[in-house]
């Protein structure tokens, strides 16, 4: 039984959150994991998420946002189902990365930070995920797939369409 | 996923359980893991003497970029501290060209963990933070089962190896920025604020996390901890060269033909690294430029390669070893486009707090945008290079001198190029006004 009635979360989730504010030495600490692992849930970070994870947290909604809205992977409105995250950093760059993020863009008919209409794909230019020496590289939620060329983009993203992909949770 | 790599030259410490499946608690333990930690134990009480003793005499310096003597830092955290002290290990490894930690995660999570306790044991800090970029959500996975089994065989928590000392290890996810990574940006989002930096004085070993004294340290540094101990400080500085001890990981990528993380002596070769470690060019082409240590460092030309692989070398020849990641640029790449999209990425990265980095990273990013689509005039190199210099130094954090000093390297050493660009671009081509170029990207 979550320390919040009514949560907008899964039991798991609310168990999990409730489990995480009690092992920082400020609750505080937990915030930025909790606002990841409820877009994990949910898709994005919705006004529910927010005004739930005050309370529990013990801020108001406004201090929320302004952390918010800090954070690159953080978003306030739905992404697809997969979201494609392409880096076009310097080491990809060099590696073809610029080619990759158009063939996603013309492959899934959608540019930077917009989703197909079926909802399944998403697609987003990203900075440096680390992948460097395994360049070009991109992220399918958070499964990494590297030395890519166009035709291993389409095996993958064919993947993710037959179900096969990871999902977020 | 990440393949690993092998050279004749590597001299593996940090890397030496890499490919052996020493995520496996089991594995760990077989290939002497756990050992360092007990050593130090053993030692009573001078037990926190002989670790900072033996990390200064190991000269292992700081892996995250800045090469800060790592068993001096230990030694400023205070012996007695009223309020509780922590070990913070930066695991958000984001400058761009850097995987090094990616792979540590991934093949050996223990060393982390070990080398966190050892910090703890050194300081008197009774809990410890493992920090994690946000995109390393199956690495975060992979430490969080690595923290719960050294949990379950009692290494961790109550009484550490019979002691009579607690010690703590909690694991966080970031979530997408790359400022973070700077020490005390890092502490604001530990603490669920905003990544905006703290101004220094006070440092973290005195006014740290939560406002106690805090080590934090890279996780390749605190990876090599256990190794240090058990082989002997002096052991691992003769690996190195004078006041850079030991080995580190270099991340080899861009246009070479066999990229990847190799661990190398501090001091080897660049040339070496490039044409023997690394391959050779990609494709037989020529060599362009090296970025040496993450993009942040001043770039090297072709014939400036022949430099030792180690902070004082690096610094000599005018760049920096920063975080290790080696990029190769080959002759094809065209400096304008690589210094735009250096700058677009800093522009992207920057908090906002201090003018000199928001508005200088912007307007840089602005006039290379309109030089790299034929629109720029020739004092455009000039008011870069202004604009750039007026950065140095004057921001809360590095993150302006990062996003400066790439430039400074990329006008200065190959003014040449962005001439011709302009020059080349001039026929028929409008200047592109400022008013034109507001909202321009890539």
């Amino acid at each position: 039984m979550s320390t919040v009635t009514n949560t907008i979360f899964s039991p798991e989730l609310a168990a999990r959150f409730d489990h995480l504010v009690t092992i920082y030495p400020v609750k505080r600490s937990a915030l930025v994991p909790m606002l990841l692992y409820a877009q994990d849930e949910i898709g994005y970070v919705s006004d529910a998420a927010v005004s739930e994870i005050a309370v529990r947290i013990g801020i108001n909604d406004l201090e929320v946002r302004n952390v918010l809205s800090y954070y690159s992977m953080l978003r306030t409105k739905p992404a697809g189902k997969y979201n494609v995250q392409v880096c076009t950093n310097i080491s990809c760059m060099l590696r073809g990365g610029y080619g990759i993020l158009d063939h996603c863009k013309k492959t899934l008919g959608i540019g930077h930070k917009e989703t197909t209409a079926d909802g399944t794909f998403s697609l987003e230019e990203v900075e440096c995920i680390g992948a460097c020496c395994w360049a070009p590289a991109m992220q399918v939620n958070y499964d990494f797939h590297d030395g890519l060329t166009p035709e291993k983009v389409d095996v993958v993203l064919q993947q993710y369409r037959d179900g096969q992909g990871k999902d977020v949770k | 996923m990440p393949t690993l790599v092998s050279h004749p030259d590597e001299v593996k410490i940090v890397s030496r359980r890499f490919g052996q499946g020493a995520a496996d608690i089991e594995k760990y333990i077989e290939l002497d893991g756990y050992k360092a930690v007990q050593l130090a134990i053993s030692q009573g009480a001078e037990m926190s003497n002989w670790i900072i003793n033996t990390m200064k005499a190991s000269g292992l310096r700081g892996r995250g970029g800045a090469g800060f003597p790592t068993g001096m830092k230990w030694s400023f955290v205070p012996k007695v501290s009223e309020k509780p002290k922590y070990v913070l290990v930066n695991g958000d490894e984001s400058e761009p060209g850097t995987c090094k930690d990616h792979v540590i995660f991934l093949h050996d999570p223990h060393s982390v963990i070990e080398g966190t306790m050892i910090a703890g044991l050194a300081i008197g800090s009774k809990l410890g933070f493992i920090y994690l970029r946000g995109e390393y959500r199956y690495l975060l996975k992979q430490v969080e089962k690595a923290v719960a089994d050294a949990y379950a065989k009692g290494f961790l928590g109550k009484n550490i190896f019979g002691s009579g000392i607690d010690f703590d290890i909690i694991t966080q996810t970031g979530a997408g920025a790359y400022e973070v990574g700077e020490e005390s940006a890092l502490m604001e989002s530990l603490e669920g604020k905003r990544g905006v930096p703290r101004i220094k004085p006070p440092f973290p070993a005195v006014v740290g996390l939560y406002g106690g004294p805090t080590v934090i340290n890279n996780a390749e540094t605190i990876a090599n901890a256990p190794h240090i101990l058990l082989m002997g400080g002096e052991a691992y500085a003769k690996l190195g060269t004078e006041r850079n001890g030991g080995t580190r990981l270099f991340g080899i990528s861009g246009h070479v033909e066999r990229p990847g993380v190799y661990e190398l002596p501090m001091g080897y070769s660049l040339r070496k690294a490039i044409y023997e470690v690394a391959g050779g060019i990609k494709d037989g082409k020529k060599l362009k430029a090296v970025v040496p240590g993450g993009s942040s460092c001043p770039v090297l030309t072709a014939d400036e390669i022949d430099v030792g692989l180690d902070f004082d070398q690096m610094g000599k020849a005018g760049t920096m070893l920063g975080s290790g990641g080696i990029v190769v640029l080959d002759e094809t790449v065209s400096i304008v486009e690589f210094a735009m999209r250096v700058i677009s990425f800093y522009q992207h990265e920057s908090c906002g707090w201090c003018i000199p980095c928001r508005e200088g990273t912007d307007w840089i990013k602005k006039t290379l945008t309109r030089v790299y689509n034929g629109g720029g005039s020739k004092k455009d190199v000039d008011n870069v290079q202004y604009l750039a210099e007026n950065m140095m130094g004057r921001t809360f954090c590095p993150l302006g001198d990062a996003a400066a000093m790439p430039t400074l390297g990329f006008v200065k050493k190959f003014r040449k190029e962005f001439e011709d660009y302009i020059e080349g671009h001039k026929a028929g081509t409008p200047l592109i006004t400022v008013e034109q170029l507001v909202g321009a990207g890539h």
